[in-house]
């Protein structure tokens, strides 16, 4: 398996307790700033007019991060664009790795007024070529996925559950962890 | 650069149809010449834009973050085009003749719009579909997927004939005289990659309507439109086109002339090749900005450029395909997947009685109807997508089309499907009601992905949308049918001319600070294959926009005469009563501190910019002088509006070159405080200060606007009809425009006089 391009989300806890739209100025402060290590940010797209759609994205070269609404659920999500090194786990790490950043920072710009999942979140490969949303790719990604969510969590209290319902949607897993993940602590905007 | 790029090279090799497999090969062998430096910087933006892979905003590597403009650290590439950094996100623009699509081509466009965009695929206003923030390196991967299910990007941008359209209803219409459903896709395929288009010096967009009256095809706005027509010969009844050439919208724009009055079918591919020969031959090649066919129409008048075509179409060899690709044209039909039907009782159902009465409309064939699927600024998910492929599937023969109203519609749809279908596409969040209504609002990319954007015209467009749709119904009956067309700059890609309520995109300064403005553009029409065109009344800040929607419309409601179309309405009242209904938005704005909101763009909080120029430091009485003087000059350019709303075009051109010369001489007293009125010497002045030094130049367009200056001075004394009057008054509004550019840049930089030169 050569899991590239990955995106992690990680859902809000609950209904969303702010106006998207001020997640606007929060991303352009990251651009402003280029605040997002490993990644040069190139601009913020508003997507918001368009029901359960990408919500707001801070779009970078390297990866995009966004408060995404797609399937109708809101979450702090990260896009991997570019390849990276290393085995699928590394690949894995880094991404949740940085779902859980974005998420921190989220919350930090906006107290408590925003809060994400400690216990779920979901995987996808964003790249049909690599990983048809198949039976067979499943077989092929869980170990790796289930290693990589034992080195990341620490633990292997998590079940995993593919995305099923539209072979045309891209290959995913959602992720619930009982014992749960932190978020890190968020970097500065 | 995608994982899966060698994957889907090989899964489709040899599998593609030609010529468009070769072409992906051959773009994929230019860009790894490019990465080694070995296609010059030029010639492979060209190629790349011949193959739909167009620049977007900050691809130069610059970006204004709310206080300054800051390097995007890159890694060091070769360009993609002069100025234009490799690594720096794109714009593919996707062909889709005549808008047609089919199930499986929807949902390519959802994998596309997932793994290589943002996850949204853009309905244009020419039925195309737009990527953006895409890598120029997964290029390739995305067209050989396109290509997998028929659809290319070939010369979608770039100096060639753009995706050819036509009206949606094409087929199932009740005012048609034909179908122009096969001659649109023939002549679409006919004229990609044919040689008599490889040297145009600029684009060629070609349109069908199958009848004059509606706007569907709009013909009068398009380099060549054709527009069906049936006439009796010899007891038999002969199909052809009226054919128009010439139109188009832009900065300034022109009605299409008349190149014939009929054209058999039989003569439409290889007339269609003699006018492309014609332009290739002799259309401009060094100016871009003149370069239009339009020019050439203007330049040699219509009747020896009809003369050149007909002649050129003699000397054409003779090609099978003329007649080949048009076989069984009269045959074709789409017909429908499930059996007539009529609509059931609505019981109450209050949406969808809503949805029906805006979005449905009968087809000329009984018991079937089509519907607009309306698209928030012409914006559609993944997800979204591949629910249309679905719902397309269930309830047609798998035919669906885009609109240049940048939505879709299903055509083909049982009177008895009618509640399933709304039910289906409002669970997929597509079952907006108030197609080509005041909500259905157009809008061009603008700043928010565009190089030239000035203003925000999707923000305009957004907000004003959420305003509309949440009293629409409360809305008064008579404005219910309104277009509003939002373009971010003079270019008119979301079709401002042709609006009711336009608007495009232009900046001011104000108490030390850009702001962003909106132009507000009156007396467009839609109807008549877009009829005729606005001029625009007044400049008023973006923030300020959605206010002058309320105040034209609340006018117009109030004081209407029965029956009066908006447009009517406007002739008989003209632009000055609603010039002074909008005027005070001008007046009292804020300041900077008390209120910062008004200093930024819809959607955009940081503090507006059109570009790197920072805020500058000049004299406040110089500044209070070319105010005045500007003012003048903007009072001048409307009055000429007023001329021409009279009709004494004399007057209108006369009163339009007056302003052209109050805005010069505004600029000149900038720098020579001495100036006379004397046209003369304003002229004089100017060429020396502001031309020969190229402060003038526009960074995009060069001397186009002085060269409008020049020409208007050089033939003064002329003669007008209301079309050259109505271009002068373009022209000088132009010119304005681009004296305030020039302006707000002397204000960034020291004078020759201040330095003490």
């Amino acid at each position: 398996m050569n899991l590239q391009h990955l995106i992690v989300k990680i859902p809000v806890d609950g209904p969303l307790g702010i106006d998207p739209a001020k997640v606007v100025d929060v991303f352009h402060k990251w651009v402003a700033a280029q605040s997002a290590p490993g990644v040069l940010l190139v601009d913020v797209a508003e997507l918001l007019h368009v029901p359960k759609g990408p919500g707001v994205v801070a779009v970078g070269h390297e990866a995009d991060f966004a408060l995404d609404d797609t399937g109708g659920v809101w979450g702090a999500l990260y896009r991997r664009k570019t390849l990276l090194p290393g085995s699928d786990a590394d690949r894995l790490a880094e991404a949740f790795g940085a779902a859980r950043q974005t998420a921190a920072r989220l919350e930090a710009a906006f107290g408590k007024e925003l809060r994400f999942s400690r216990t779920e979140f979901e995987i996808l490969v964003n790249d049909r070529g690599i990983a048809p949303n198949t039976p067979e790719t499943y077989a092929e990604a869980v170990p790796a996925i289930e290693a990589a969510l034992r080195a990341v969590l620490g633990h292997g209290d998590f079940r995993l559950s593919r995305h099923d319902r539209d072979p045309r949607d891209r290959f995913g897993v959602t992720v619930v962890s009982a014992r749960g993940f932190a978020l890190p602590e968020a970097i500065a905007d | 650069m995608k994982a899966s790029n060698d994957i889907w090279k090989e899964r489709f090799r040899g599998k593609l149809p030609e010529p468009i497999g070769s072409e992906v090969d051959q773009f994929e062998t230019e860009i790894e010449l490019r990465k080694k430096g070995k296609i010059d910087e030029k010639v492979f933006a060209e190629t790349r834009l011949r193959r739909g892979a167009y620049g977007q905003r900050y691809d130069n590597g610059h970006r204004y973050d709310g206080t300054e403009s800051r390097t995007l650290p890159y890694a060091d590439k070769p360009t993609k085009g002069p100025g234009t950094i490799w690594d720096a996100p794109g714009m593919l623009r996707i062909k889709v003749p005549f808008g047609g699509l089919n199930p499986r081509q929807l949902e390519v466009m959802a994998e596309l719009a997932e793994e290589y965009s943002d996850g949204i695929a853009h309905v244009t206003t020419r039925q195309d579909f737009q990527l953006h923030f895409i890598h120029i390196e997964n290029g390739p991967s995305i067209m050989r997927r396109l290509a997998s299910v028929g659809i290319t990007t070939r010369e979608a941008c770039g100096n060639a004939v753009r995706n050819v359209t036509a009206c949606p209803l094409s087929g199932v219409c009740r005012d048609e005289a034909f179908d122009v459903t096969p001659y649109s896709h023939a002549l679409a395929w006919f004229l990609m990659g044919h040689p008599d288009t490889m040297e145009f010096g600029r684009k060629f967009k070609p349109a069908f309507s199958g009848c004059g009256q509606h706007a569907c095809g709009l013909t009068q706005m398009h380099d060549i439109g054709f527009v069906a027509a049936v006439r009796e010969v010899d007891g038999r009844l002969q199909r052809g086109f009226k054919i128009v050439v010439g139109g188009g919208l832009g900065p300034v724009p022109r009605q299409a002339r008349l190149l014939t009055e009929f054209a058999p079918v039989e003569e439409m591919l290889p007339l269609t090749q003699a006018v492309c020969r014609v332009f290739g031959k002799h259309g401009e090649k060094k100016n871009r900005n003149a370069a239009r066919i339009k020019f050439l129409v203007d330049k040699w008048g219509i009747e020896k450029f009809r003369e050149e075509v007909f002649a050129a179409r003699k000397e054409l060899r003779e090609d099978p395909r003329w007649l080949d690709m048009i076989k069984g044209a009269e045959q074709a039909a789409e017909g429908p997947l499930h059996p007539p039907g009529k609509i059931p009782a609505l019981n109450g159902d209050q949406r969808l009685g809503q949805w029906v009465a805006s979005n449905v409309r009968d087809q000329r064939q009984e018991g079937y109807v089509t519907a607009a699927v309306t698209l928030p600024l012409g914006d559609i998910t993944a997800h979204q997508l591949r629910s249309l492929a679905d719902i397309v599937t269930k309830y047609t023969r798998g035919t669906i089309r885009t609109t240049v109203e940048q939505n879709f519609l299903i055509r083909w749809v049982s009177k008895a499907d009618v509640p399933a279908l709304f039910a289906d596409l409002a669970a997929a969040d597509l079952g907006q009601a108030g197609a080509q209504s005041i909500v259905d609002i157009v809008a061009c990319p603008g700043t928010d992905t565009c190089k030239l954007g000035i203003s925000s015209s999707r923000g305009l467009g957004g907000e004003l949308r959420n305003r509309l749709v949440a009293k629409s119904y409360q809305l008064d009956e008579a404005i219910r049918d309104l277009h509003i067309k939002v373009s971010g700059c003079f270019n008119s890609c979301g079709c401002h001319h042709v609006a009711d309520l336009g608007f495009y995109g232009v900046s001011r300064t104000i108490n030390g600070y850009k702001v962003p403005h909106f132009q507000v553009v009156l007396g467009g029409q839609w109807e008549n294959n877009a009829g005729s065109y606005g001029l625009p009344i007044i400049a008023i800040p973006s923030k300020r926009a959605p206010d002058a929607v309320d105040r034209v419309t609340d006018y117009y409601v109030k004081n209407k005469e029965k029956g009066e179309r908006f447009y009517a309405f406007v002739k008989r009242v003209g632009k000055g009563p609603i010039r002074d209904l909008l005027e005070p938005l001008n007046q009292n704005l804020p300041s900077h501190d008390a209120e910062p909101g008004l200093y930024s763009d819809w959607g955009d909080p940081r503090q507006y910019s059109i570009g790197d120029i920072g805020v500058g430091e000049c004299a406040g009485e110089v500044v209070s002088r070319y105010q005045f003087e500007m003012t003048a000059a903007e009072r001048l350019v409307f009055e000429a509006g007023l001329d021409l709303d009279r009709d004494a075009a004399q007057s209108a051109g006369e009163t339009a070159y007056k302003a052209f010369i109050r805005a010069a001489k505004a600029l000149v007293q900038v720098r020579y405080d001495d100036v006379s009125d004397d046209p003369d010497e304003i002229l004089a002045e100017f060429r020396e200060r502001f031309f020969d030094t190229n402060l003038f130049h526009d960074p995009f367009v060069g001397p186009k606007f002085a060269n409008y200056l020049f020409a208007a001075h050089a033939a003064r004394g002329e003669k007008f009809t209301a079309d050259t009057a109505h271009h002068r008054i373009a022209e000088a509004q132009l010119f304005i425009e681009a004296v305030h550019s020039c302006y707000n840049k002397l204000r960034s930089t020291p004078s020759p006089a201040a330095a003490g030169t």
